[in-house]
């Protein structure tokens, strides 16, 4: 590791990953640290990911998908079972990743493309001269090393720390963090190719279930409840703990993991005087379905891009670093999330009897396209009534 | 005062994130307490396996 980069990175996950990818193959000197000692673990993630959102980024690997997705389906919180399946049959409509693996390929292409990498480095602190961040102390097995760069990115993940170092208030509403717990349960019986979400507030308030298959007879098993609605013996835990012993009493775990997942609005702002911040730091989520790994993706590499830029122009000042917020809010990742934002706080308020009647209006749907946008759509045809209850809302959704 | 179970803890950032005084940092898979901490409880409240509590200080 040398003293001084053009971008230095905070956080070795896929936008991170992607930023350094990025940056280094604009022929930048690039550092990407990570504070653990192991790209990829522990996961984080239920591993989902649309087969479009993916390809954008990376062809697919059998090394590192887990399981092919051809549909869906969701079940009612009185245990109707909703089907969802793609228009072109046989269509592949999404992966379930193997982040470990995953993740380390996207550092290793970081690394190819020339990127330096560091693990078991955190960034401690923030070098800032005259209120602009110019770098960041870093702390290695014992040893202290300050190292400047004309930008930094932050892609430090739910946990960030970094751009509240630096000034920018992170801290996610206690009821807009979903509180989550997940096994891979094997040894189980599933539908390999199909994800299953269950739904209402017996099972997960203000959030939901998952089931997305990892193989034949493997799922990542998992649940998210709003930090609200979460407490002593009603914790993400007990519920799917309640869930598992009924549903799958003879599943045997062989991985246990706990996160958060900000369902928020993106920051305010998610730059400032030679800092950009990427991926889940930034609160980017899909505050829907909690997909953070596209979103991650997509700005790391725009991070990089915006970054690239501003150096080459001399001027990496917030406002010149301002074409990266810009430019993802008006994508549209940026307006998916600012959508789906206001979706999911439709949805939390529902009872579970609406949810219930919603869900039972169609019992199959074909979807020409398999996103949540084109579901919501369909929803809405079937159940006009929405239309009014959605009010302003249903203007970005038509 | 808060206190960590460190048995439970799963080290996974989720109480990092809804701090409000920013009095909590995941070290690898070290949950460390900062001064800062008010002892407010909020993360002990969001916490998924119940590491987390705000115990008495005598």
């Amino acid at each position: 590791m040398k003293n001084k980069y053009d971008i230095l990175i905070i956080g070795g996950g896929p936008a991170g990953a992607i930023a350094a990818k990025t940056a280094a193959e604009k022929g930048l000197s690039v550092c990407l640290v990570e504070k653990r000692p192991a790209i990829g673990a522990p996961v984080r993630c239920a591993e989902g990911i649309g087969k479009e959102a993916l390809h954008e980024f990376i062809d697919p690997d059998p090394c590192w998908i887990s399981a092919e997705m051809t549909g869906a389906s969701i079940v009612a919180p009185d245990g109707f079972l909703m089907k969802l399946e793609s228009q072109l049959a046989g269509n592949k409509v999404g992966y379930i990743l193997d982040r470990k693996i995953f993740d380390r390929e996207l550092v290793w292409m970081a690394a190819e493309a020339g990127a330096d990498i560091a693990v078991k480095t955190r960034a401690s602190a923030p070098i800032r001269e005259n209120g602009c961040v110019k770098g960041a102390r870093l702390e290695s097995c014992g040893t202290v090393t300050d190292v400047t760069a004309e930008v930094v990115i932050a892609a430090d993940g739910v946990e960030s720390k970094f751009s509240r170092w630096c000034g920018i208030d992170t801290t996610v509403p206690v009821r807009e963090i979903m509180s989550s717990v997940q096994y891979v349960l094997a040894d189980i019986e599933i539908d390999p190719h199909s994800t299953v979400f269950y739904l209402g507030n017996e099972v997960a308030p203000e959030g939901y279930l998952w089931v997305f298959p990892k193989g034949e007879r493997t799922a990542n098993v998992g649940i998210g409840i709003s930090g609200k609605k979460s407490g002593r013996d009603h914790r993400a835990k007990d519920y799917l703990d309640r869930f598992v012993k009924k549903t799958f009493p003879h599943g045997k775990p062989i991985e246990y993991i706990a996160g958060g997942v900000s369902v928020c609005r993106p920051l305010d702002c998610t730059v400032a005087d030679g800092l950009i911040i990427a991926g889940d730091a930034a609160r980017v989520v899909d505050p829907l379905t909690g997909g953070g790994i596209y979103n991650g993706m997509f700005t790391g590499r725009l991070a990089a891009q915006v970054a690239a830029d501003c150096i080459a122009k001399g001027n990496v000042s917030k406002k010149s670093l301002m074409v990266y917020d810009r430019t993802w809010r008006e994508a549209k990742m940026g307006k998916s999330i600012e959508r789906n934002y206001h979706i999911k706080e439709y949805m939390i308020k529902l009872p579970d009897t609406k949810l219930n009647e919603i869900i039972h209006s169609v019992s199959k749907i074909n979807l020409t396209e398999f996103t949540t946008l084109s579901l919501i759509k369909e929803i809405i045809r079937v159940n006009p009534k929405l239309m009014l209850e959605l009010g302003a809302l249903a203007a970005s959704i038509r | 005062m808060l206190k960590v179970h460190r048995d439970i803890c799963g080290y996974c950032g989720c109480c990092v994130s809804v701090c409000p005084e920013g009095a909590l940092e995941l070290i690898d898979a070290y949950l460390c307490i900062e001064k800062t901490c008010t002892s407010c409880g909020i993360c002990a409240k969001v916490c998924p396996l119940g590491a987390l509590e705000v115990v008495d200080e005598k």
